[in-house]
């Protein structure tokens, strides 16, 4: 079975802190930093970057759209 | 494997729609209406609908969705939004009229507007995004507020004997004979908002083949109003909202299924 492994890159400065992310991600890999934006809000970041399986669960129900995937096969 | 190797362009999964602008929305943080504006552009950039697509945006919260949307937008009076996508409609037949209403504008103020829209069978699509709460104005009882549920207005909760009972709309509108296609969805989940943007094609399909008024409603959080952080707005509103605003199909294809 192929194995993939995911990445995100959030927009820092456009992330609201809302958590959704991390409470939807089937994986929990994504987790709220503890720096803050140049808004105050603590942005969301990818704790864990073994696990992420780039489903994009994250990317659509992000809120203000900051989140953007990318996903490549493992050999 | 490196966040760089990972990070390509031709390992992208998943990116932000070009008819979403740069702005920042000014939504409150995890508000529903950020994810529906890109549910709804994502299918209109999918389908290649840009330059035949007119959206009216309503008052209140959504009331500066010209300035996300990247589509001819026009911005209508309070309740006044299926009138003025009426008009348009009528003017050019051949475009994509889609309004976007909040429940204190579609289901308040709009009452009439909406009814009569829908009974004259428009052939638009109107998305109605319920929070069940005035919003902008700073969390005021809405026609949609749950009993008991307590608001700046409604204290002690809200007392369905003295203001009546949470107005279903959506049950309301579907059996007029205008309208083609009901349904009802959330934005809690990535897997709802799937189905919401499956439904919001079907709408988009056959409002452009003239089939009559295609009527979506989404059912919202509102953090702020309700006094919680987003995630227990969300779970929130599985567990009671969704409760009285039952998710699912209530016309389809003329039909009523429910």
């Amino acid at each position: 079975m192929a194995k993939f492994q995911g990445a995100i890159v959030v927009d820092r400065e456009k992330c609201k802190g809302c958590g959704i992310c991390a409470s939807i991600c089937p994986t929990k890999s994504i987790g709220m930093s503890k720096e803050v934006n140049g808004k105050g809000y603590h942005f969301a970041i990818l704790v864990n970057e073994e696990t992420c399986v780039g489903c994009a669960s994250c990317g659509h129900i992000c809120p203000d759209g900051v989140i953007t995937v990318y996903r490549a096969k493992v050999e | 494997m490196t966040l760089n190797e990972i990070c390509k362009p031709e390992n992208l999964v998943y990116k932000k729609t070009s008819l979403l602008t740069d702005k920042v929305m000014h939504y409150c943080p995890g508000c529903g209406h950020g994810t529906i504006h890109r549910a709804l552009m994502e299918v209109v950039d999918e389908m290649g609908l840009q330059d035949k697509t007119i959206g009216v945006a309503p008052v209140g919260c959504s009331v500066l969705a010209y300035d996300y949307m990247n589509v001819d937008m026009q911005e209508a009076a309070h309740g006044r939004a299926p009138a003025l996508a009426t008009a348009i409609k009528r003017l050019m037949p051949e475009k994509f009229v889609f309004t976007y209403q909040g429940d204190g504008d579609l289901a308040a103020i709009g009452t009439a507007e909406t009814i009569h829209c829908c009974n004259r069978g428009e052939p638009i699509l109107m998305v109605f995004v319920n929070n069940a709460i005035y919003g902008m104005t700073g969390g005021q009882m809405a026609p949609t507020t749950l009993e008991g549920m307590k608001t700046a207005t409604s204290p002690y909760g809200r007392d369905v004997h003295k203001v009546g009972w949470p107005l279903r709309i959506t049950e309301m509108i579907a059996p007029l004979n205008g309208v083609w296609s009901v349904s009802r969805h959330t934005v809690h989940t990535p897997a709802a908002v799937q189905k919401l943007k499956r439904a919001i094609k079907k709408g988009i399909e056959d409002s452009m083949a003239h089939k009559g008024t295609c009527f979506i409603e989404v059912c919202s959080s509102c953090n702020s109003g309700w006094k919680m952080n987003p995630v227990d707005a969300n779970k929130w509103m599985a567990e009671h909202v969704l409760e009285y605003f039952v998710p699912g199909d209530i016309k389809v294809d003329g039909q009523m299924v429910r």
